[in-house]
């Protein structure tokens, strides 16, 4: 689990049909607590910024897929 | 006027012919948070908005066609050599029946796309935070893409343009304050 | 039977392709940045010094891999090479 992530836990009432997801989570990008970027940022190399898709770290928000499966499917 | 760059922003790679997912990727294509629409609205928006901010909504919305051509090129990709059987077993059916292999605007359900999609009030703050709203729900949609999908190369290219999103709505947000600042007392940023 | 007009690609092809798509996009970066941020010298220093970076591996690409632009931005060898294949989605 990284730091941007929140959790939250539904209600579960007692005619729900499907097992519940006990846990619902949420992403909070860091572009949430930036009001105006600040000057002189650190900053990813050119190869870095390319696979982050951002030239500084300070914005890069990372997200895995929730489908853990290997080859090649679409669920 | 506007130059076309005979590249890529960003490599784009498939590791398996998967009509399905072509199909959901139409979302970002043809969909209301897609990428035609946010060019269309950024580009839109600048002849009404106070100049200290034309510069960004050009840039982002051009960008925006550079993002469209990345999911074209998904969908290109995930298709080109699908055989009827997989197009039908995709659900894609309805859509052969009509445009064979040919993109077309819809979005993953195949509703066709519309201009109702893009918003202009004419007033800057609304402007800029309906732009904002737009960038975090295409972020999400990415979201959901990524989920729907376990091809890593996919999914690698699905993660570049979701952060590019977060990136976007930085900078709309930054234009807020540009916006919002009193120009008079002439705060420089 | 008519065969698309095509280039050979080999792997320099991608790496040059990569290199190409790096400076890119820090400069891209950086002017979506310098536009809310127009008095950021550093900046523009830097953005100054990628754009003549960029030009040496455009250059070098746009010799061995032919034109990124069109109308007159780019050179052309004989004969007119903007219709050559691959087009970006069909690498």
């Amino acid at each position: 689990m990284n730091d941007q992530e929140r959790t939250w836990i539904p209600y579960i009432g007692p005619y729900d049909p499907c097992p519940p997801i006990r846990v619902k989570t949420y992403v909070v990008p860091p572009n949430q607590y930036i009001v105006f970027q600040p000057l002189d940022l650190p900053q990813f190399s050119l190869q870095e910024a390319l696979r982050y898709g951002t030239l500084w770290p300070a914005l890069f928000s990372p997200y895995e897929s929730k489908n853990l499966r290997r080859g090649g499917r679409t669920l | 006027m506007w130059l076309y760059e005979k590249k890529l922003q960003y490599p784009v790679r498939v590791s398996k012919c998967d009509p399905r997912m072509a199909k959901l990727l139409l979302e970002q294509y043809g969909g209301a948070d897609g990428e035609l629409a946010a060019a269309l609205r950024y580009l839109n928006q600048r002849y009404s908005i106070p100049d200290k901010v034309i510069g960004l909504l050009t840039d982002i919305g051009t960008e925006e066609f550079a993002h469209l051509e990345m999911i074209a090129t998904m969908v290109y990709k995930l298709t080109k050599d699908a055989t009827i059987e997989q197009i039908k077993a995709a659900g894609l059916s309805e859509i052969y029946a009509q445009h064979d292999r040919a993109l077309f605007y819809t979005n993953a359900g195949g509703v066709p796309f519309t201009a109702a999609y893009i918003q202009a009030k004419g007033d800057p703050l609304a402007d800029l935070y309906e732009d904002i709203a737009a960038e975090e729900k295409a972020r999400a949609t990415y979201q959901w893409l990524i989920d729907l999908t376990d091809d890593v190369d996919l999914q690698d290219s699905l993660k570049f343009l979701r952060e590019r999103e977060i990136v976007h709505s930085l900078r709309f947000r930054e234009a807020v304050e540009i916006i919002k600042a009193d120009w008079n007392t002439k705060k420089v940023y | 039977m008519s065969e698309a007009n095509t280039k050979p690609i080999d792997a320099q092809y991608y790496k040059l392709l990569e290199e190409l798509q790096m400076v890119d996009f820090g400069l891209l970066e950086l002017s979506l940045y310098l536009n809310t941020h127009p008095n950021d010298m550093k900046a523009i220093q830097q953005l100054n010094q990628w754009s003549e970076q960029r030009h040496k591996i455009a250059q070098q690409y746009e010799l061995d891999y032919g034109p990124l632009l069109q109308f007159g931005h780019s050179y052309s060898k004989f004969p007119w090479q903007w219709i050559e294949s691959p087009w970006p989605w069909q690498v």
